[in-house]
């Protein structure tokens, strides 16, 4: 698993951005936070990359989305959120079978807490705010293994 | 070399942001996510801003007027609020949040309350600055695609 900021440099360029847009269509992304800030940033974020998106404003909302037969290939997933939190959302969410990506993007500085929500079962952390540079390497992530598959 | 006078004095505007420190390069992220469909992107994110954070503000100032003070849930106010700074670019803002962080860490109210007000008073100047900065953008029309200061 990989934490921290590791990323390719990849950054949108007027000559990529239609194939970048183009490959990226049938990609699901719901993002999970309950800043109205963060999910309007990341939903624009994605959009550029030509992800359809999905916000929840917190980890239950998230889970019930699930229970509810919806699915996802990437899930975006804070860790402070009222009422579930990130860690504990990710946990059930991986109980229950699911096996999106699911990327962890918070402000967290202790190594402990961010230690305590990979293992949760996060396939990435990142520090807000999510850069394009980011989200490039987790497109380029998900892509790879959805060729796996 | 900008020849209409306001979008000379809006570019003046959005530079010294820059050059005083108020902002980093975060807030041109922002300015390159922004585009004809979304034209009015940065503003609405920023007025999203200033929402959630003058809750979070009057959140630890009723925290403040408590004794002894909780460190635990300063530290968690102030913890929301560096991040939403830190995701505007808000520098100076994020540096005050850091420094009342530190002293909540080291339970030294003196300090919180030293450190809180400096950064109440970067808020203000921050907010004042880019409220005046996007109602002459607004008047001014969309302009010329982000540039990173030099």
């Amino acid at each position: 698993m990989v934490s921290g900021n590791s990323a390719s440099s990849s950054s949108l360029s007027m000559k990529s951005d239609e194939d970048i847009v183009n490959n990226n269509n049938n990609l699901r992304v719901l993002v999970v936070d309950d800043s109205p800030m963060i999910r309007k940033l990341h939903d624009m974020y994605l959009k550029k990359f030509g992800l359809k998106v999905q916000v929840a404003e917190n980890g239950k909302q998230a889970v019930d989305l699930f229970h509810f037969g919806a699915s996802f290939d990437l899930i975006l997933m804070d860790k402070e959120m009222p009422i579930m939190d990130g860690e504990e959302a990710t946990k059930e969410l991986r109980t229950m079978g699911v096996t999106s990506m699911i990327v962890g993007v918070t402000s967290l500085d202790s190594p402990n807490e961010k230690q305590a929500f990979m293992e949760a079962g996060l396939d990435y952390f990142f520090t807000k705010p999510l850069t394009t540079d980011n989200i490039s390497f987790i497109l380029q992530e998900l892509n790879k293994k959805n060729n796996k598959n | 070399m900008e020849r209409n006078p306001m979008r000379r004095q809006l570019a003046i505007m959005r530079k010294s942001l820059f050059d005083q420190g108020h902002l980093d390069e975060q807030f041109i992220e922002l300015e390159e996510l922004q585009d004809d469909a979304n034209p009015n992107f940065v503003e609405e994110v920023v007025a999203l801003y200033f929402r959630d954070s003058a809750r979070l503000i009057l959140n630890m100032e009723q925290a403040l007027e408590g004794k002894p003070f909780d460190f635990n849930k300063l530290d968690g106010y102030m913890h929301q609020f560096k991040g939403s700074s830190t995701s505007i670019g808000a520098k100076k803002v994020k540096a005050e949040s850091t420094l009342f962080r530190e002293y909540c860490r080291s339970g030294n109210a003196e300090g919180c309350v030293r450190a809180f007000q400096q950064l109440k008073k970067e808020y203000g100047t921050l907010r004042k600055k880019l409220e005046a900065y996007f109602q002459l953008a607004r008047q001014t029309g969309p302009m010329e695609t982000a540039s990173r200061p030099k």
